[in-house]
């Protein structure tokens, strides 16, 4: 499979401080790519190297084969940017900010199918401003869509959005990706990367401290299990085992009884700890 | 046969970029449409000059002496220019400082659109306010204070290329005037001040004769006094040229220094703009 980012050693320093250093990365075209972090760790300094918004102090960075410190209108129309926070175009219509945002594509989707996908057909004539937060939102992510790319950056996508909307974009973005359209997510919800995404990377003090499949990421599949009832907490390599045991103790059933594994939330916040 | 059919296939050739000048287009299309959308900037963009023009027009209602000029005559031709600097310095200034507050020019940046697409766009819909501003202005003057339209095609030629120039280095310099406020909060106050503060001193409300030698000096360094001045002689014609300083309009002059000023500010423009907020870093 190809590589649609490649990033080696990757640094940046704003004065004093080091918001990346030397950070490995690769993302497989095609790939769901989530990358996880606190606010400060670089993450969004990454996030915007790789979108040609941002300069680098050293490193090799190559997007879909080319450096993004030089971005030419050709590897810009290969490139959707759904950025964290907007509020410009308040006045023109949904329809009309999508249609003139295609214009500036060479081959663009169709513009009403795009605000079909994000679910804003009904309000394809209300004029931005009059749309809810979340509302706003989804015209962002229509405006990194519509120009077909290959490779969708999205910071923080689902950021206002009400559960169900959430699921909904769940689902949209479920839908580029059996497309192949290559995706990067930064996001403040693990159950989000857990969903989505193919691979994880955790940021933390500006470099890649885990990663791999949400379902094994830290050691998660293979770390101790917690077993928790009304009278205690055991962590064991054993559960079935120690359930057993309480069973027999309480001659049937175990007063307010759990197992559970460490969630992604768990790993998570253990791997972003600063070490002391 | 299928050789010829897969060479003239329009699948297998690459998908052309939008040419900048149409995306230019599109985007002063797209602007104009978002400012007369605003219809409270609208109506103050528009009223402000003509309740100027009304208000001295009334206040200053005689005539100067041995010219047969009105001093509201004197007003409409200063206030067209004060007009056409508005739409191009203020408007300009304070909007591209709001693209750059709001996200506008980010989110533009991430997009293939060329970036000279987004001043073509701008320069319209300059264009647009400015020629709307400077016909309504003249109707009043018409009919109000018999403002004398010229009547030969010269008039208008020199009201074209000053107009022209004059919007295009307003523009430009309220382009490059767009990189000073901190934010859009602070830039109606910031780049408003300069503005007013030029306009008293470039002959707009108060007549040179009645300034200190050095503030007309001053006033000459910057190209609201030129413009005024290529509009008076368009509209005052020849018995308003004794009214000048030099007692000629010095028409050489005003296309010089607004022709200096337009490649000033293309300069500074290419120079010192910047695509991002100073939040962004």
């Amino acid at each position: 499979m190809k590589q649609a980012i490649h990033v080696r050693g990757l640094t940046k320093r704003y004065g004093d401080v080091q918001a990346v250093a030397g950070l490995d990365l690769d993302i497989e075209q095609g790939e769901v790519f989530a990358i996880l972090g606190p606010n400060g760790a670089g993450k969004s300094t990454t996030v915007e190297i790789l979108e040609g918004y941002r300069s680098r102090d050293s490193g090799e960075v190559s997007v879909l084969g080319a450096d993004p410190a030089r971005p030419t209108r050709e590897w810009r129309s290969r490139i959707g940017i759904v950025l964290q926070t907007a509020n410009d175009a308040a006045e023109l219509t949904v329809r009309e900010t999508v249609r003139h945002f295609a214009r500036y594509y060479p081959s663009p989707r169709d513009a009403d199918e795009v605000i079909a996908q994000v679910g804003l057909t009904e309000s394809a004539g209300k004029r931005v401003r009059q749309l809810s937060g979340g509302q706003r939102r989804r015209v962002d992510v229509a405006l990194g869509l519509v120009g077909r790319p290959e490779l969708l950056f999205l910071d923080e996508p689902t950021t206002g959005f009400d559960p169900e909307a959430r699921r909904q974009f769940w689902d949209l973005i479920e839908n580029l990706a059996h497309d192949g359209t290559t995706i990067v997510l930064t996001t403040h919800y693990l159950e989000e990367a857990e969903t989505l995404a193919d691979r994880v990377a955790v940021v933390a003090r500006g470099q890649v401290v885990a990663l791999g499949d949400p379902a094994t990421l830290g050691g998660r599949a293979t770390a101790k299990a917690r077993v928790a009832w009304s009278e205690g907490t055991v962590e064991t390599d054993t559960p079935t085992a120690t359930v057993a045991e309480l069973g027999r103790r309480y001659g049937g059933e175990v007063p307010g009884l759990s197992v559970t594994r460490p969630t992604l939330e768990d790993v998570y916040l253990r791997l972003i700890e600063h070490p002391s | 046969m299928t050789d010829i059919a897969q060479a003239v296939a329009p699948a297998a050739a690459p998908a052309r970029m939008p040419s900048t000048l149409a995306l230019g287009l599109a985007r002063g299309a797209v602007e104009t449409k978002m400012f007369f959308r605003e219809k409270d900037a609208v109506v103050f963009t528009f009223s402000f000059p003509i309740i100027l023009l009304v208000l001295f027009g009334s206040i200053f209602s005689g005539g100067l002496a041995g010219t047969g000029i009105t001093f509201s005559q004197l007003y409409t031709a200063g206030l067209i220019g004060a007009g056409v600097m508005g739409a191009g310095f203020q408007s300009l200034g304070i909007g591209i400082a709001g693209d750059r507050d709001d996200g506008t020019l980010k989110r533009l940046a991430g997009t293939p659109m060329p970036r000279a697409a987004y001043f073509i766009g701008k320069v319209v819909n300059v264009l647009v306010i400015a020629f709307l501003e400077v016909a309504i202005l003249l109707a009043i003057g018409v009919a109000l204070y018999d403002l004398k339209l010229p009547g030969e095609v010269s008039g208008w030629l020199t009201f074209a290329w000053v107009f022209v120039l004059g919007v295009s280095a307003s523009a430009l310099l309220g382009v490059a005037a767009s990189s000073l406020p901190r934010s859009a909060k602070s830039a109606a106050a910031v780049i408003s001040m300069p503005f007013v503060v030029l306009q008293f001193i470039s002959g707009v409300f108060i007549p040179f004769t009645q300034m200190p030698p050095w503030l007309i000096n001053v006033a000459s360094l910057f190209p609201l006094k030129w413009m005024c001045q290529g509009f008076r002689s368009v509209f005052l014609g020849d018995a308003g040229a004794s009214l000048e300083l030099a007692k000629s309009y010095e028409l050489d002059r005003v296309a010089l220094v607004l022709a200096a000023w337009l490649v000033g500010g293309l300069v500074l423009c290419l120079t010192t703009f910047r695509w991002k907020g100073r939040r962004d870093g």
